[in-house]
């Protein structure tokens, strides 16, 4: 197909409205959507799950599924109406000149298919070249996406590559035909931070380089300032504010947009003195969408009698800024945040658990079909050694892969340490598996999961759930006892006591993760893992979730380890740090320690990667080349040495061939690094504000 | 890959022995033997002449030993006889025995032993029969490997479609009617003159020498239909699944023609979960070729079987036993090694 030269706008959304049909209603997913992307403009959508972005993208892709049908509006694709095309039509547009990047890349690769026949059957289809052009095109796009050794790439199979690798090469798939429109979708939520970092580096460079405009779905409001230079903010199927980058994020003109700002924890925010301010109540579902502003119910400019009177439509408030809102031009935009209740940071106490020489290995077999005679060490966990205080929160961080998990694993006594001991007041609990310890041990230790929706249990009532917890750490003499003290968790955790009477899938993911909460609390636990507790909830729930175990913690004087991926979230509620990397503890200090320098340069990188949704903070840039080592293979010396960018100034040689020995700098502040004292000084902080 | 078949060959021969065995034991058990003596001997026999008929054929031995020498692994029994006759496991009934004998006679050394009803080597029956029924089943899964496939395949790809549903509907028909139904209806149907479509004959017996279409199309889609309902449902399952995966979304938004991303892309994924259980449905058409070959009056496999169990032949029951363990766990094998192929996650690890 040609590619007519058009030099009008690539994409006009104009009054967008999409429905899925199910047996009993209607359900609108997007009303009245508009949106209009220039030629190599970057235009981000941003809102929550189930705020209808992702429906949106599909929909201009005409590709909305068996219940999904496009109700209302049109879809100009460089001037061609989309809604009328023939399925000929569409094909020949999808692939060469719109293409599409997706959240899980493993998923969106065909597994029995060897990566080069995926990218060479792009131009095959659209352009009709050889086989001999294809792969040269694809050769060329792989070099692109900065992969190394595209010959290999081209032969290998999805499921060899990596995450990161995999993404890449899902972009390469976008780019063969070199389209006009690129779609991403989420398209880095499933990668590590500094995957994620290098990710975007590239989506952004190739854009300027092929000119290609691209419509950016993401939850994440840091990485949208990156990447985007206008910005459209959904909430339940409308988009409510619409503008620049800058506009939008300095002066914010709907109460949606200032509150998800205000959920998230920027630099600045601190648990104690500025805590986050959560939003009130639930997303709407579709169904119940309340009349007039869809946010009304849970906005605190709400104002009875006019905000819930019928359709708002949008309006311009100047300067290419429009939003969904009546009373934009009342509110003082500018009044600062009411701080919320401050509360005094209470002060650590005596020494409950300790990590001596801690190490955990695990020997695999070397490959999986033909198990037996080779077998490999993986070192999970090398000689962790650290102290939690009561009411102390010490936070791990690290990407996949590091042994965060494997850590959390043997505290639980899922797993038993290879050698060194933990002591939980003393007593060593490293080497009893959780079968043999003792119930008060195991009431003390306990876990608030990932994934709220995969561990309640979904046939049996919640009440239930947290009162099989309670029997189990033999807590009260009977049902009665027992039923008393469940009731008394759901007010802990702030849950409405009817919700004992109901079954899991009835409660929404926050709801979820609170259940989760009580039923680790259920034994008055003194230590309590975190594992990612928020990462797969909503921006708006997560402040309202890290609160409550804020605020639990402080009642209680609980031991909180909170294993997180994500530093903003960990600078904002943590007190100490700990940085690891392929199982090393990489760095541990207290949080304004680890986030100010001297830094370790994984530390340093981490800062760099996350992306922060403040125009005005200036970050120092900083990529990573390359993926994690994998924990069976991991590189000699240094376990950073791979991807370190300081490695010239600490010596090549040095890093690559010694394990550096653990440094104590100021106050406790440890560094595995072979820097000297010098290097560390010169080290510029990663994050500065810039001056108002 | 080599240490893989490997493995799997001896894992397949010790668990060939298990079986064998307790067939083994099963037909030597006290009431067949004695049927077997009061069946060649004399009807008759006081007890005490069947035991002594027994201890001189060498059944009087522990059941270990005898397994032993039925493999070819011991030696087998010479025992003179208290009527004074010599006999040898070895030794051809009636034949002297002397220093010629081979001392070893088992199945291992490829003698089966003799049928006592058909008074031919086992082996030899095994053989023919075997051949006669490997055509039938060849003629099947012609049939119904494509046709399941097939009609999986074009259910799936559109989930909830009136073809799907047709499809459905159809399969679920065909793998609810049992062989002795649908071969009953169909012979009433084709080959009586009842209905005026007398098209094909209701017995197989002259197809065992000339096959046509006439004589041996009524036993193979017997079979085939059976067997075809069930690996179209498992297909249709699994194409559905891979017609929702968002690879294939992937290619639909590359722009890949929907005929291509049916051939191209679901297909292959689609196929690796009903290739085992087509290769388990093999050893299971075995018990439809039983039905179907007495139906039909198809004297192969199946019908040896029914013949050799209800005449108490045991060393051919053996026989029959012996080679269907290995059909079983050869389907078995195949289907491992096909996996492999099929999935490259497991190809390349």
């Amino acid at each position: 197909m040609d590619k007519a030269p058009y030099d009008g706008p690539i994409l006009e959304i104009d009054r967008l409205s999409i429905s899925f049909f199910t047996r009993l209603r209607e359900i609108p997913a997007v009303m009245n959507f508009s949106a209009s992307l220039q030629p190599g403009e970057a235009l981000g959508i941003v809102g929550e799950s189930g705020c209808g972005k992702s429906t949106v993208a599909l929909g201009v892709m005409q590709d909305l599924g068996v219940n999904g049908r496009i109700v209302g509006g049109s879809i100009k694709f460089k001037g061609r109406e989309m809604n009328t095309m023939t399925r000929e039509e569409l094909r020949d547009i999808r692939g060469s000149e719109i293409a599409m990047i997706y959240q899980e890349p493993m998923a969106s690769l065909n597994p029995a298919m060897r990566i080069g026949k995926q990218l060479m059957e792009v131009p095959m289809i659209h352009e009709g070249v050889s086989k001999e052009d294809a792969y040269a095109r694809a050769l060329e796009v792989v070099t692109d996406v900065k992969l190394p050794d595209p010959e290999r790439m081209l032969n290998s199979f999805p499921h060899q590559l990596s995450g990161g690798q995999q993404q890449r090469i899902v972009i390469a798939m976008a780019l063969m035909s070199k389209p006009s429109l690129l779609i991403l979708d989420e398209p880095t939520t499933a990668l590590d931070v500094t995957v994620e970092a290098a990710v975007v580096e590239l989506v952004k460079d190739l854009g300027k380089k092929y000119g290609t405009s691209m419509l950016f779905i993401s939850h994440n409001l840091g990485l949208v300032l990156e990447t985007c230079d206008r910005i459209c903010v959904m909430y339940s199927g409308e988009a409510v504010e619409r503008g620049t980058i800058e506009g939008v994020f300095d002066e914010m003109r709907h109460p949606y947009t200032q509150a998800l700002f205000r959920s998230i924890p920027l630099p600045g925010a601190d648990k104690n003195a500025r805590p986050l301010v959560a939003i009130p109540g639930n997303f709407p579902l579709p169904h119940e969408r309340p009349t007039g502003c869809n946010f009304g119910p849970r906005c605190d400019y709400f104002e009875a009698g006019r905000c819930d009177q019928g359709h708002i439509f949008m309006e311009d408030t100047g300067f290419d800024h429009e939003t969904r809102c009546l009373r934009h031009a009342e509110i003082d935009w500018n009044a600062p945040l009411v701080a919320g209740a401050q509360t005094e940071k209470p002060a650590p106490g005596r020494v409950v658990l300790k990590m001596d020489n801690l190490k955990k290995y695990y020997e695999v077999a070397a490959s999986a079909l033909f198990s037996g005679g080779s077998t490999k060490v993986v070192k999970a966990n090398e000689t962790l050694t650290f102290e939690a205080r009561e009411s102390e929160t010490l936070a791990i961080v690290g990407e996949s892969g590091c042994g965060k998990s494997t850590f959390a694993k043997v505290l639980m006594g899922l797993e038993t340490a290879t050698s060194g001991e933990i002591l939980l007041d003393n007593k060593s609990i490293g080497d009893i598996p959780i079968e043999k310890r003792d119930t008060k041990t195991i009431a003390d230790v306990q876990m608030v999961f990932q994934n709220p929706f995969d561990t309640l249990n979904p046939s049996m009532t919640v009440g239930r759930q947290i009162m099989r917890a309670l029997e189990i750490f033999k807590i009260g003499k009977n049902d009665g006892e027992r039923r008393a003290r469940m009731l008394d968790l759901l007010d802990l955790v702030k849950l409405p006591r009817e919700f004992a009477g109901r079954m899991p899938r009835q409660l929404s993911g926050g709801q979820k993760q609170r259940v989760g909460i009580a039923r680790a609390f259920a034994g008055d636990a003194r230590i309590v893992v975190a594992d990612e507790p928020v990462s797969a909830l909503d921006v708006s729930v997560q402040a309202a979730v890290t609160d409550l175990l804020m605020e639990i913690q402080r009642e209680h004087k609980t031991t909180l380890l909170f294993i997180s991926h994500d530093l903003s979230i960990v600078r904002y509620l943590s007190d100490r740090v700990m940085v690891m990397y392929l199982g090393h503890v990489v760095e541990m200090g207290t949080t304004d320690q680890v986030f100010s320098p001297p830094y370790h340069p994984y530390t340093e990188a981490l800062l760099s990667a996350v992306p922060i949704a403040d125009t005005k903070v200036k970050k120092k840039h900083i990529v990573l080349e390359g993926d994690i080592p994998s924990a069976m293979n991991p590189p000699p010396g240094c376990p950073f040495q791979t991807r370190c960018n300081w490695k010239d100034k600490a010596g090549r040689t040095k890093c690559e061939t010694e394990v550096p020995v653990v440094r104590t700098l100021a106050n406790g502040h440890q560094i595995k690094c072979h820097l000297t004292d010098a290097d560390m000084a010169e080290m510029e902080p990663v994050i500065q504000m810039a001056a108002e | 890959m080599g240490l893989f078949i490997l493995r799997r060959l001896g894992l397949m021969i010790l668990t060939a022995l298990c079986l064998t065995f307790i067939v083994f034991w099963l037909t030597n058990l006290l009431p067949n033997l004695e049927k077997l003596a009061k069946t060649q001997g004399n009807a008759r026999m006081s007890d005490e002449a069947v035991v002594s008929w027994l201890e001189n054929r060498g059944y009087g031995q522990p059941t270990l030993i005898k397994y032993g020498e039925w493999l070819g692994v011991l030696p087998g029994y010479v025992i003179e006889g208290q009527d004074g006759t010599v006999r040898a496991r070895c030794a051809p009934i009636g034949a002297e025995v002397d220093d010629t004998t081979p001392a070893f006679c088992g199945v291992l050394q490829g003698d089966w032993g003799q049928s006592t009803v058909f008074r031919n080597p086992v082996s030899e029956i095994i053989a023919t029969r075997l051949g006669l029924t490997g055509k039938l089943m060849g003629f099947v899964l012609l049939l119904m490997i494509p046709g399941a496939l097939i009609i999986g395949v074009l259910a799936g790809m559109r989930e909830g479609s009136r073809l799907d549903r047709g499809l459905s509907t159809v399969s679920i028909m065909s793998t609810a009617t049992p062989e002795y139904v649908s071969g009953v209806v169909l012979i009433a149907v084709f080959a009586t003159p009842t209905f005026g479509m007398q098209f094909f004959k209701g017995t197989a017996t002259s197809a065992m020498e000339n096959a046509t279409f006439e004589n041996f199309l009524l036993p193979v889609v017997t079979i085939a239909l059976y067997g075809m309902g069930y690996i179209a449902r498992m297909t249709r399952a699994s194409m559905t699944e891979v017609m929702t995966a968002q690879y294939v979304r992937t290619a639909r938004l590359k722009g890949v023609s929907f005929t291509n991303i049916v051939m191209k892309h679901a297909l292959r994924n689609a196929l690796i979960a009903p290739f085992t259980v087509i290769m388990l449905q093999v050893p299971w058409l075995l018990n439809g070729v039983v039905i179907v070959e007495t139906l039909f009056n198809y004297k192969g496999f199946g019908w040896t079987l029914v013949q050799a169990a209800s005449n108490n032949d045991i060393e051919l029951l053996l026989g029959v036993s012996v080679v269907s363990v290995f059909v079983v766990l050869f389907t078995q094998l195949i289907s491992d090694i096909g996996y492999v192929f099929l999935n490259p996650r497991i190809r390349i690890s």
